[in-house]
């Protein structure tokens, strides 16, 4: 008896943290379910049970599909640059001699990724803004002014300077990640594959991808599901304009919910969200539960 | 190890460092230019946008400041610090409690709390922001607080828990003989033990809290307390014409966690590295 409510009494360690994580992070995701089958107008307060009426709204959105495709994008182009991009500059880095310039370069890389989104945002707004924009001069000082225009401004080239930008603020932190995975590998292996007289290309393929496949497995987990909650960064730059052609689902969620007034709407959009980041979550669970690369 | 120098091998090597280098130049020139137009006026700024500043005076930045950067800084601060305290406590608590306490249920209380992991954040809004307004903290600064303390406890004890599963049992064995309460030997004995990956788990905590834009946007906006993310850009729509204080604002809000990054960097990798690598 005395034992059993000793055992109870040691709950007290973990009950704040279930509270908190209870209330803020689990009750809401049940309560976005339920606000997904209503028609909420905020202001004037009315709520009317509307059943799956939001969800065929969303399925007959275009501004919904074209943000799902905004966000697919957003994934591939990241996977391209800060998975395998990372990888490979994370092994040129590698290789590099001197411990000292290793070092450097991973620092350098790495800033964009602790200054906020905000900042970096802002950045790129104006370096992108057609006429103080250092992108724009550049160009026009290279003889390419043809090329110059207002890369926000219209709707043929604000999706992929946004993505642009975003490679700029990611690509360190990946590779700082790979970087570390790779010091990992036993130097051992690499000076055996040298002496058999292995080239540069062949011990990348044949020993460095292969020993770092989790960590690129993981990193393509975490990339995905990033490119999937994407709003910040379009946000400050475009705030999914000009005529919604840069809007993501989050910024869709939100113009829904907290411009239009219409939450149910916005639920119905955060159940979709839910559903994709979910998927990535089980597979990630799946990729950390294989057995771990030996060395 | 001998290398024979090829031809091709030196043009590989050759165009290995041209690369590093030119994707340096990418990464470094912007935030060069940014911090140099905070310098500027905003007829330098138009006229020519790669030319030096003629006047290296911090008026812009003290303009920056008066126009309601300090206040965004002191918001951040103290969202950070707090955010930052309660988060860590609360965490190896619990870790404490999942690892070397008995306790029932305990496989699905892990379950439980490191499960909050996988949701993100946009999907929980409109619900949240219902209950804030419903307990009276929408547009305050508690509202960050519990978020931010919230949602990355599951990260959090994730991290501390990992390292404390390693720790010998030996230490909470000797802790009892020498009649340490459970209190003492998690305050006294294993906290200190932890103190690596308490270290990483700040640093991190302090990263993401200081750059956080979606519940800081939506939760304070027009309240006075709003944080730096969110107050650059009230700054930009209310100063939007005086570009260079813009800009000053901007560097004022990189420059702390830049400079954090450069003092933790060890601890940020190997926080990084263990956090995801497990």
């Amino acid at each position: 008896m005395r034992a059993t409510l000793r055992r109870t009494l040691g709950l007290a360690w973990v009950v704040p943290a279930l509270v908190l994580v209870g209330v803020f992070v689990y009750l809401p995701l049940v309560q976005n379910l339920q606000f997904s089958t209503l028609k909420w107008d905020i202001y004037s307060g009315e709520q009317e049970y509307a059943g799956l009426d939001n969800y065929a709204k969303l399925a007959g959105d275009p501004v919904f599909w074209s943000s799902l495709g905004n966000n697919a994008l957003y994934a591939v182009v990241s996977i391209v640059f800060q998975v395998f991009g990372a990888l490979l500059l994370a092994a040129l880095i590698e290789g590099v001699r001197s411990e000292r310039l290793q070092r450097a370069l991973r620092a350098i890389y790495f800033i964009p990724s602790a200054i906020s989104l905000t900042v970096a945002g802002l950045l790129f707004y104006f370096i992108y803004e057609p006429n103080l924009g250092p992108l724009n001069h550049a160009l026009r000082a290279a003889g390419l002014g043809d090329l110059a225009q207002a890369w926000l401004g219209q709707e043929s080239t604000a999706m992929s300077a946004i993505i642009a930008m975003s490679q700029w603020q990611g690509f360190g932190y990946s590779t700082l990640l790979f970087a570390v995975a790779i010091q990992r590998i036993p130097a051992e292996i690499y000076g055996a594959a040298a002496i058999d007289g292995v080239g540069a290309a062949g011990r990348f393929f044949r020993i460095t991808v292969p020993l770092v496949r989790e960590m690129t497995g993981l990193m393509a987990i975490v990339t995905l599901s990033g490119a999937f909650q994407v709003f910040n960064e379009v946000m400050v730059m475009t705030a999914g304009g000009p005529d919604n052609s840069t809007q993501v689902l989050g910024t869709w969620l939100y113009r829904s919910g907290f411009v239009r007034n219409n939450f149910g709407y916005a639920a119905a959009i955060a159940t979709v969200l839910f559903v994709i980041t979910l998927g990535v979550a089980v597979a990630q669970l799946w990729v950390t539960r294989r057995r771990r690369v030996e060395w | 190890m001998v290398t024979r120098l090829s031809f091709l091998g030196v043009i590989a090597r050759v165009f290995m460092w041209a690369f590093l280098l030119a994707l340096a130049v990418v990464v470094l020139y912007p935030l060069l230019w940014m911090t140099l137009n905070g310098f500027k006026t905003n007829a330098e700024l138009f006229g020519d946008p790669f030319a030096l500043p003629l006047d290296w005076s911090f008026g812009n930045y003290a303009k920056a400041w008066n126009r309601g950067v300090s206040g965004y800084l002191t918001t951040s601060v103290l969202v950070t610090v707090t955010s930052t305290v309660a988060t860590v406590f609360i965490s190896a608590w619990a870790a404490y409690g999942l690892t070397r306490v008995d306790i029932p249920l305990n496989r699905t209380l892990t379950a439980a709390i490191l499960g909050g992991l996988m949701l993100a954040p946009t999907v929980a809004l409109v619900p949240l922001v219902k209950l804030f307004q419903a307990m009276g903290l929408y547009n305050t600064f508690w509202a960050l607080l519990i978020l931010y303390t919230a949602f990355r406890i599951p990260f959090t004890t994730f991290l501390i828990r990992a390292y404390m599963i390693d720790l010998p049992r030996e230490v909470d064995e000797a802790a009892e003989m020498d009649g340490a309460g459970r209190w003492t030997a998690f305050w006294r004995i294993i906290l200190p033990m932890c103190k690596p990956i308490l270290t990483s788990t700040v640093l991190l905590h302090i990263l993401f809290t200081w750059n956080e834009y979606l519940f800081a946007m939506i939760f304070t906006s027009g309240s006075g307390v709003q944080t730096l993310p969110v107050g650059l850009t009230s700054l930009m729509s209310k100063h939007g014409t005086d570009y260079p204080v813009v800009f000053a604002g901007m560097v004022i809000a990189a420059l702390p966690v830049v400079l954090l990054f450069f003092l933790g960097q060890r601890h940020i990798v190997k926080g990084l590295a263990d956090g995801i690598g497990k």
